[in-house]
C-alpha cells in the first residue's frame, strides 16, 4: 500500500489494505468505520428524539404557546426525550433503580434473550450474503427448525441432556432441510433464491398452521392451535441463575464456528470465492453448485437454531403459529449491520436485542410506542452503510468524496478537451 | 477476462456440437399433468356434477349456470394438459423452442380442472365471474409493485423496497383522504409517498453506492417503523383518521356489456382502470420510446450509455423515483381503493410477492403482470371456494400458489437474465 493519495478511479468504499502500515491504520481509524458507526447511532438517536417529542401530548400542548412561554416547551421536550431514552437504556442494559444485583442486571439478560435468535439467524443469513445469495428465507427456516425442535421436545420423553441435544440437533436439521430446497433448486435449475425463499416462508407458515390442527401436534383435549408443553428436560439450563441461558453460549460458539468456517476452512473459501465471482470460481475448478447448496444448508440450519431460543427457554414452551415472530426478517437487518461477519453479527444482534428489550419497557413506562425502535434500527443500518453521508453530515474529511470530485474534474477536463 | 476466455474456448472447440437438450419443461409438464389428472379424476364419483355460474353482462342472457359432469370435464382438461406436454416433448426433441404459451395452456387447464374437482358434487355453484374480477382487484397492488420493480431494475437499480413504497402510499393516501374527506386527493398523494421512498432508495443506491438490496430491505423496515409509529401515536388516537373514504366503482358503459369479459374487466374500482392505463403506457414506453431505450441502456451497459451522452446517474435517480411513485400508487389499493382506514403493516408482505412476480415474469412488464395476476387469482381462490363450502384444509389451499411458483421458477422458467448492470453503482 502506497502512502500517496489513492488513484481517483479506485474510489471503492472499502479499500483492501493489507499491509501493516501503522500510520495508515491510524488514519483509517480516524475516519474509519468506528467513528462513523458511533456518529450513525448519534444521528439515529437524534431522529428518534424528534419523533418521540413530536408524538408526545405534553410537548404538543406546550408547543401551542411556544412563544408565550418557551420554557415550558423546552422543559417538556427535555423531559419526554430523557424519560424515553432512560427507559430504553434501563430496559436494555441495567436497571438503575433495582434493589438487588439480580434485578440490576435483569435487563441485560432480557437483551441477551432477545438477541440470541437474531444472532443465530443473522449468522446464517451472513453466510448466504457472502456467497452472493440473497436468502430471505430465515423466517421459514426458523419455523421448520421450530417444528422439529418442538416435536422432539414434547413427543419424545428422554433423559436430561440427551433430550436437549436432540432438540437442538432437530432444530438445526429442520432449518437445514428448509434451506436445502432453495439451495438445490438454485444449483440445479438456476431458480432465483429470492423468489424461492419468499415462497417457502409462506409455505412453512401455512404448513405449521396445518400441523397445529392435527392431533399429533395439538394439546390433548384442546382445540386451540397450540402444541403440548415441551418437557423440562429439553430446556436450556440457565446461566448463573439468571434469565440468560445456555442458548447464548451456543450462539457465541456458533459465531466462532462460522468465523472458522468462513476464514479458515476450504468450504468457507469456496463460499467466499463463489460470492465474489461465480464465473471465476467455476473456472478455477470450484464447484459453484456445491458451494451454493452447502451455503443454504448451513444458513438454514443456523436459522433453525434460532427457534431453540424461543422453544427451549423456560418462558415459552409451546409450539404455536407465532413461534418465529419476525426474527427471520429482523435478522436480515442484523446480518447487514454486522456486515455478514460473525463478530459483527453478534454485536448487531446484541444491539437490536437491546433495543427490543428496552423498547418494551419504554412502551410500558412512557408515552412512546415501541415502533420507534424500527426507525432507530433502520437509520443506523442505512447510515453505517453510507459512511460518506455521515461524513457529509458532520463535515468530516472524506477521501471518497475528494476522489469523486477529482474524477469528475478529470472527466470534465477530458470532455472540454474532446469538444475543443 | 475469464468469461471471454471460456466462450472463446467453447466456440473454438465445439462449433459443430449442439447444445444439450433441456428436458425441463416437458418433464415438469408431464409430472404435473399426471399428478393432477390422475389425482383429480380418481377421487370423483361417477355422477358428480360441478355447477359454474358466469355473468354474461347482458340483461337478456343473465347469469347462466352450467352443470358440468365433473369426471368427464376433469379428464378432458387433463387430456388438454397432456397434449401440451406431448407437444413440448416433440418440440424439445427437435431442439425447437417451446413457446411460453405451452406451459400456460397446460397450467390453465389444470387450474380449471382443480376448480371443477373442488366444487364437484356441491349444491352451490362456483361464481366464476366474481372469482376472476376479485382476483383482478387483489392483484392491483402486486401489478403496480411489479411494474415499479421493472422500471427500477431496467434502469439498473434493484428495488427491494416495493413493500415500503406500497405501505407509504397506503398510509399517506389514507391520512390525506381522511383529513380532506376526499378519496381522490388521497389517491393523488399515494404516489408522492412512494416517490419519497424512491428518493431515499436513489440517494443511497446511486449517490452513496450502498448495496441496493441492503437499502431496499432497510427502507422497508424504516417505512414500517415510521408508519406504525404514526399509527400508534396519531392515527389511533384521533377519530378523524378512522373515517373511511373509498374510491368509486365505475361501470364503463358499453364495455361492461361484453359477454363474460365485461363484468370481469369493466366493473372495477377506479384504481384498476388507472392500472390498465399505467400497464399499457409502461409497456409501450419502456420498449418503444427514447426514454425507455435510454433507461434500459443505463441498466444494461451504463458505460456505453455514458459514452453516447446519457447522464447515467441522473437517469437512474429520476426513474427510481418514478418507480417508487408507481408502487406508491399501488399502495392506494390498501386504503382508499379498498375503503379501509390505515392499519399497521397492512401491506403484509405484498411488496415481496410483487418482487417475486417481477422476477417470475422475467423482468418484463408483460410477464410480471401475468405472474401478479396468478398470485391475485390464488389469493381469491380461497374466498371463492370458501363460499362453495369446499373442505380442503385451507392451509394447503393457501400454500398452493407459492408451491406452484417454486415449481414454475425451478422447472419452467429456469435461468432468466436480469438487466446486466442491475445493482452495480456507476462510478464513471
Amino acid at each position: 500500500m502506497s502512502q500517496t493519495a489513492p488513484p481517483p478511479t479506485a474510489g471503492a468504499p472499502s479499500p483492501q489494505t493489507q499491509g501493516r502500515d501503522w500510520r495508515a491504520v491510524a488514519r483509517r481509524v480516524a475516519q474509519g468505520s468506528a467513528v462513523t458507526s458511533v456518529l450513525a447511532v448519534v444521528v439515529a438517536l437524534v431522529l428518534g428524539a424528534i419523533l418521540i417529542a413530536a408524538a408526545n401530548s405534553q410537548v404538543q400542548a406546550t408547543a401551542g404557546y411556544l412563544f408565550a412561554r418557551p420554557g415550558d416547551f423546552f422543559a417538556a421536550l427535555g423531559r419526554t426525550i430523557a424519560d424515553s431514552y432512560s427507559a430504553l437504556f434501563q430496559g436494555a442494559v441495567v436497571n438503575l433503580s433495582a434493589s438487588s444485583a439480580g434485578d440490576f442486571l435483569r435487563p441485560l439478560t432480557n437483551t441477551i434473550g432477545h438477541a440470541v435468535p437474531l444472532i443465530f439467524a443473522g449468522l446464517g443469513l451472513g453466510i448466504g450474503f457472502r456467497a452472493g445469495l440473497f436468502n430471505i428465507g430465515a423466517q421459514g427456516q426458523i419455523i421448520f427448525g421450530a417444528i422439529f425442535c418442538g416435536y422432539i421436545g414434547f413427543a419424545w420423553h428422554l433423559p436430561v441432556g440427551v433430550h436437549l441435544v436432540l432438540c437442538v440437533l432437530g432444530a438445526f436439521v429442520g432449518g437445514a432441510l428448509w434451506g436445502f430446497i432453495p439451495g438445490i433448486l438454485k444449483a440445479k435449475t438456476g431458480a432465483n433464491e429470492v423468489i424461492v425463499t419468499i415462497m417457502l416462508n409462506s409455505v412453512a407458515a401455512f404448513f405449521l398452521g396445518w400441523l397445529l390442527t392435527r392431533e399429533a401436534f395439538r394439546k390433548p383435549g384442546s382445540s386451540d392451535p397450540l402444541s403440548p408443553t415441551l418437557d423440562a428436560s429439553a430446556h436450556y439450563p440457565s446461566l448463573f441463575g439468571t434469565r440468560a441461558n445456555l442458548g447464548f453460549v451456543l450462539a457465541v460458539a456458533a459465531a466462532i464456528g462460522v468465523w472458522w468456517l468462513m476464514e479458515r476452512s476450504t468450504l468457507g473459501f469456496a463460499i467466499r470465492a463463489v460470492g465474489a465471482n461465480p464465473a471465476a470460481a467455476q473456472t478455477a475448478g470450484l464447484s459453484v453448485a456445491g458451494a451454493t447448496v452447502w451455503t443454504m444448508v448451513l444458513a438454514g440450519g443456523l436459522a433453525g437454531l434460532a427457534a431453540t431460543s424461543q422453544l427451549l427457554s423456560t418462558s415459552a414452551q409451546q409450539l404455536n403459529s407465532d413461534v418465529a415472530g419476525t426474527f427471520g426478517f429482523d435478522a436480515i437487518t442484523v446480518a447487514l449491520l454486522g456486515r455478514s461477519k460473525p463478530l459483527g453479527t453478534v454485536a448487531a444482534g446484541l444491539l437490536f436485542g437491546g433495543l427490543k428489550a428496552g423498547g418494551y419497557l419504554m412502551q410500558a413506562s412512557t408515552d412512546t410506542p415501541i415502533d420507534v425502535i424500527l426507525v432507530l434500527q433502520s437509520v443506523v443500518v442505512l447510515l453505517i452503510a453510507a459512511p460518506p453521508l455521515v461524513k457529509a453530515i458532520f463535515h468530516l474529511p472524506d477521501e471518497d468524496r475528494q476522489a469523486r470530485k477529482a474524477a469528475k474534474q478529470a472527466r470534465l477536463a477530458l470532455r472540454t478537451e474532446a469538444t475543443a | 477476462m475469464s468469461a471471454t476466455a471460456i466462450t472463446g474456448l467453447s466456440l473454438g472447440g465445439g462449433a459443430k456440437t449442439s447444445a444439450p437438450i433441456s428436458w425441463k419443461v416437458p418433464i415438469a409438464l408431464t409430472a404435473l399433468t399426471l399428478l393432477v389428472g390422475v389425482g383429480f379424476s380418481v377421487g370423483v364419483g361417477p355422477g358428480e356434477v360441478s355447477h359454474v355460474t358466469i355473468e354474461t353482462g347482458n340483461s337478456w342472457s343473465g347469469r347462466p349456470t352450467f352443470d358440468l359432469p365433473t369426471r368427464a370435464s376433469v379428464i378432458v382438461l387433463a387430456l388438454v394438459a397432456a397434449l401440451a406436454a406431448g407437444y413440448s416433448w416433440w418440440r424439445a426433441s427437435r431442439r425447437l423452442k417451446i413457446g411460453r404459451w405451452v406451459p400456460a395452456v397446460a397450467g390453465a387447464a389444470l387450474v380449471v380442472a382443480f376448480l371443477l374437482w373442488a366444487v364437484g358434487g356441491r349444491e352451490q355453484s362456483l361464481q366464476a365471474t366474481s372469482l376472476l374480477s376479485g382476483a383482478l382487484f387483489l392483484s392491483v397492488p402486486l401489478i403496480f409493485g411489479a411494474l415499479s420493480g421493472c422500471i427500477c431494475e431496467h434502469v439498473g437499480v434493484i428495488n427491494v423496497s416495493i413493500e415500503g413504497q406500497l405501505l407509504a402510499g397506503a398510509c399517506l393516501a389514507a391520512v390525506v383522504g381522511s383529513i380532506t374527506g376526499n378519496p381522490w386527493i388521497g389517491l393523488i398523494c399515494a404516489p408522492i409517498a412512494g416517490a419519497l421512498v424512491g428518493c431515499l432508495l436513489a440517494l443511497f443506491a446511486v449517490r452513496y453506492w450502498v448495496d441496493h438490496i441492503i437499502v431496499g430491505v432497510v427502507l422497508n423496515v424504516l417505512v414500517t417503523g415510521l408508519t406504525s409509529y404514526l399509527f400508534s401515536t396519531v392515527l389511533e388516537r384521533h377519530a378523524v383518521f378512522a373515517t373511511r373514504v373509498q374510491l368509486p366503482r365505475w361501470e364503463i358503459p358499453l364495455l361492461r356489456d361484453i359477454p363474460v369479459l365485461g363484468p370481469v374487466l369493466f366493473r372495477q374500482n377506479v384504481l384498476t382502470y388507472i392500472m390498465f392505463v399505467v400497464v399499457v403506457v409502461l409497456q409501450i414506453f419502456l420498449f418503444k420510446s427514447r426514454w425507455g431505450l435510454r433507461l434500459r441502456a443505463c441498466g444494461e451497459h451504463p458505460k456505453a450509455a455514458d459514452t453516447v451522452g446519457i447522464k447515467v446517474n441522473r437517469t437512474r435517480v429520476l426513474n427510481t423515483i418514478l418507480g417508487g411513485a408507481v408502487a406508491g400508487l399501488g399502495g392506494a389499493y390498501f386504503t382508499v381503493a379498498a375503503g379501509l382506514a390505515f392499519g399497521k403493516e397492512m401491506s403484509a408482505g405484498r411488496g415481496y410477492i410483487a418482487l417475486a412476480a417481477m422476477i417470475l415474469g422475467g423482468w418484463k412488464p408483460k410477464g410480471a403482470i401475468l405472474a401478479a395476476l396468478l398470485f391475485g387469482f390464488a389469493d381469491n381462490l380461497q374466498n371463492a371456494l370458501g363460499v362453495v363450502g369446499v373442505e380442503i384444509p385451507s392451509q394447503f389451499m393457501l400454500m398452493a400458489p407459492y408451491l406452484v411458483t417454486i415449481f414454475a421458477v425451478a422447472g419452467v422458467v429456469g435461468r432468466m437474465r436480469p438487466p446486466a448492470a442491475e445493482g452495480q453503482a456507476y462510478k464513471g
